[in-house]
């Protein structure tokens, strides 16, 4: 589809769905002669394909899915890589039956036609046995026969239907995490079992209590609670032991450690009381709390892990390809294959592979991974490229120096994995309590015990005992987790991936916010801003422009949208400009160097617009027809259209807010002042190495956060209190923050900002109101008129509460576009 | 009592080792594709046969 026929509206009667993805047609496509329409060629391919292969219901299925609606976008690509030897023998495993295994991370998967469509590939492609998708995941776990089929043939065939594979990436650390959830879920459930027989026979025991039983069948009630006690405090309670000790052991307090305080005292009490045949057991308390507290906090861990998980699967995105110039051809090689001195190919709208020395041909580059510049470099022969940029315009073939880990790129994202592991962890919340908690617990069972031991040492024991049980943290230790994974819950649906718990409460303390400019303040991509000069010679410059590639080219078509029909005769000079003819008339633009070098001195108002367009961060074109110019351009990267009215919202929770950017220090200064920020809030020309220490020397109270998209941002990311990564970053922002805003826009930091705040909120009123339980609890053991039937009804009601008060709270709204899971 | 209280425990004994070999088999990591899947099955007759 040229750009012509998207940009000009011819008149139709009717609006056509695409057969595909059902999608508007646009008009300039739109053939009535046929049955079917589509939006674009990706649909038209997939379409037959899927026609081909007779496995038409799919529409059908998707039909009812009522999924959102998504264009097709099939790459052609050869995915030779896959078949690797290296790359196999990393990532694919052998089952018993022996065929080859390996999970892919598959793009676009959505609904449950698609789950059909992918898990009839075996149909398709003869040799491949089973494809099994994990949809919420989205990945497929793919088996075939090593001998009949490549597992290139396989990634081919999802590519014609639609979905492009990847090779998953951190296999090991899925696999590691997926054992430690199952084992958590057993824990549960062994807890749950117990806690639910202990109550049965707890309620025979408190049927004793108020009506009388035979001393004999309260013991066997005893050791019958005993027996399935030990199970659950043993591998259920050892969660809480364990967490206790290693707290101990760094000299710090933990909430494990109140609740195993509480645990060990009720079991051991009852365990006592049981051998000696009589007094009170706690052992439905003891079991409940365990199975509480386990369920709240696999709640919690899920939530968690669904924003790494994300994570990881936009790491599996990154390039995983290089094209490798050998004498037969190109051939597609894993980019862990490559070695230094081997040439490879980059294609226009490829990404460098590796760091190395342009051998052959110009382009222009995005840098703005690695040095945060929004404007593209121009390129030629001899210059050095790095991985992780972007070619623009045209083919380059670029002989490698150094690859993986030794790139600049990969030593910048070896420094944020140091950094991450350094990271000291902060006293959240509900620790900082849990240790004054503790304290006061302990003083006051000692009171207790103190007090009552003058009337009886054994009634003093028991009263001691009681006020441990009943004032174990159940709900305080709920409070926190479930508030808070309910938060991040809902704020995943609302498009913010949070990876920590202590991110929420690290957003409410406002420090320093440092912006990065690219991605959150501005729209990151060239529009044209400033035009001075004759109207109709930015038409014929549009007219010129509309088949280059360049981006400034594409600006400009966009914003004068030129029509189609004009002849138009040009020749291109790479980082200059061009020159030709349009509907008969001689068209020169281009940077005022290349122009002047054909016209001559300018005159004297476009020599001065052409000096003022760069000291405002603009990048100036100049247009001349027939030999005479006529018209000025400025290109710059333009403000978000919400972007101060976020920044105020910001700037009233009390952050402080400045941009940090690698850009050009007059680019960041111009953009700042139209977003009304001090000189010294805008800091440009800033290497990643700066800005980590930007970030590290700002003693002020509060928080710092960081706010970036690029791999130049990423130590800082890093470093940061909370890093937030924002929409289209780099892989290693990902890595490296923890958070990740799914869309565009400094708004949405605002809107995370005021979810933090809901959040926390809600946290509070949770501790308030379990230490108010608690606070009942305590007076009522201290009067020595709690007995096992009184704890038992005061341990749930605390959490109920708490669990109750934690869903119904909205901390993150739901976007107005429902998610199609 | 004696012998019905053992008897009630074994059961819940037999009733949560199944549950934990279920969990530890993996058979609770993905909650949400196989409810899909089974919207699937009800393919018209005809086998699918890979071509050879």
């Amino acid at each position: 589809m040229s750009i012509a026929e998207s940009v000009v509206a011819h008149p139709v009667a009717a609006s056509f769905a695409c057969a595909h993805c059902g999608l508007d047609v646009p008009p300039g496509l739109v053939d009535e002669s046929v049955e079917r329409q589509f939006c674009c060629q990706g649909c038209r391919a997939v379409y037959a394909v899927i026609h081909e292969h007779g496995l038409d219901r799919y529409y059908a299925f998707r039909a009812e899915a009522e999924a959102a609606p998504q264009p097709a976008s099939p790459t052609g690509r050869s995915y030779t890589e896959l078949d690797d030897p290296g790359f196999q023998a990393r990532a694919c495993w052998t089952t018993s039956d022996g065929l080859a295994a390996t999970e892919l991370y598959l793009e676009g998967v959505h609904c449950a036609a698609c789950v059909w469509l992918v898990e009839r590939l075996p149909s398709l492609v003869p040799g491949l046995v089973e494809v099994r998708l994990d949809l919420p995941r989205s990945r497929a776990l793919v088996r075939w026969d090593a001998r009949a089929v490549t597992l290139s043939a396989a990634a081919r065939q999802l590519d014609a239907l639609g979905y492009r594979a990847h090779p998953s990436r951190g296999l090991e650390a899925q696999a590691l995490r997926r054992r430690e959830d199952r084992r958590m879920l057993a824990r549960i459930g062994l807890a749950g079992a117990a806690a639910a027989n202990v109550m049965g026979i707890a309620f025979a025991l408190y049927g004793g209590f108020f009506n009388g039983m035979e001393p004999e069948y309260a013991s066997l009630f005893r050791w019958a609670s005993l027996a399935v006690t030990v199970p659950a405090m043993i591998w259920g309670g050892g969660v809480f032991f364990r967490g206790a000790w290693s707290a101990l052991r760094v000299r710090a307090l933990h909430m494990d450690l109140p609740i195993s305080v509480g645990l060990l005292a009720g079991f051991v009490h009852g365990a006592v009381n049981t051998v000696r045949g009589t007094g009170d057991v706690y052992f439905d308390s003891v079991t409940a709390l365990i199975f509480l507290l386990l369920a709240g906090r696999y709640v919690q861990r899920r939530q968690q892990r669904v924003a790494a998980d994300s994570a990881e699967l936009l790491a599996s995105l990154a390039p995983s390809a290089a094209r490798l110039l050998i004498e037969e051809g190109v051939r597609e090689v894993p980019i862990e294959a490559l070695l230094p001195g081997s040439l490879v190919e980059v294609r226009a709208g490829d990404t460098v592979p590796a760091d190395g020395v342009i051998s052959a041909g110009r382009s222009a580059l995005d840098l703005s991974l690695l040095t945060g510049e929004s404007r593209p470099t121009d390129v030629g022969p001899g210059d050095r490229v790095h991985a992780g940029t972007v070619n623009l315009s045209s083919r380059l073939e670029v002989m490698v120096e150094r690859t993986g880990e030794d790139t600049r790129v990969g030593r910048l994202v070896k420094l944020v994995e140091e950094y991450g592991r350094r990271r000291a962890p902060i006293a959240l919340l509900a620790d900082r309590i849990a240790g004054h908690f503790v304290a006061a617990v302990l003083v006051l069972a000692a009171l207790t015990f103190a007090f009552w031991a003058r009337v009886d040492v054994g009634r003093a024991v028991d009263h001691a005992v009681a006020l441990l049980i009943v004032t174990c943290p159940c709900a305080l230790a709920l409070a926190t987790p479930l508030a808070l994974s309910a938060a991040i819950g809902q704020a995943a649906r609302a498009g913010f991936l949070i990876k920590g718990a202590d991110v929420l409460e690290n957003l409410t303390r406002p420090g320093r916010m440092w912006l990065d400019k690219t991605g959150t303040l501005t729209e990151g991509r060239a529009a044209l801003l400033e035009w001075w000069g004759d109207p109709g010679a930015r038409m014929l410059a549009a007219a010129a422009e509309a088949h280059s590639s360049h981006p400034l080219a594409r600006a400009l078509v966009a914003a004068v949208a030129p029509p189609s029909d004009v002849p138009v005769a040009i020749v291109e000079t790479q980082g200059g400009g061009i020159e030709g003819t349009v509907a008969g008339r001689a068209v020169l633009l281009g940077s005022p160097a290349f122009v002047r070098a054909r016209t001559g001195a300018l005159p004297p108002e476009f020599e001065r617009r052409a000096r003022e367009l760069p000291a405002d961060g603009l990048t100036p074109v100049l247009v001349a027809v027939d030999g005479a110019v006529v018209g000025a351009a400025g290109f710059g990267d333009p403000l978000r259209e919400d972007a101060s009215a976020a920044l105020a919202r910001v700037r009233r929770r009390g952050w402080r807010v400045g941009i940090l950017s690698g850009d050009d220090p007059v680019i960041v200064g111009s953009i700042g002042r139209r977003l009304g920020l001090g000189p010294e809030d805008c800091r440009g020309g800033v290497s990643p190495e700066g800005k980590l220490r930007a970030v590290e020397d700002e003693s002020a109270g509060g928080s710092v956060v960081m706010v970036g998209d690029g791999v130049n941002d990423a130590a800082a990311l890093a470093g940061a209190t909370v890093g937030i990564a924002v929409h289209g970053g780099a892989e290693a922002a990902l890595a490296a923050a923890d958070v990740f805003i799914a869309h565009p826009g400094i708004a949405r930091v605002a809107d995370l900002l005021d979810g933090a705040g809901r959040a926390m909120r809600t946290v509070r009123r949770n501790l308030v109101l379990s230490l108010c339980y608690n606070a009942v609890g305590a007076a009522l053991a201290m009067a020595g008129f709690i007995n096992p039937v009184v704890a038992a009804v005061l341990m749930p009601l605390s959490s109920i509460t708490v669990i109750a008060h934690s869903y119904r709270a909205r901390s993150f709204a739901r976007p107005e576009p429902p998610p199609c899971r | 009592m004696y012998v019905l209280l053992p008897v009630a425990l074994i059961f819940a004994a037999v009733a949560l080792g199944v549950f934990v070999w279920a969990a530890l088999s993996g058979q609770y990591d993905d909650l949400h594709t196989p409810a899909l899947r089974i919207l699937h099955e009800d393919e018209p007759a005809k086998p699918v046969q890979p071509e050879r």
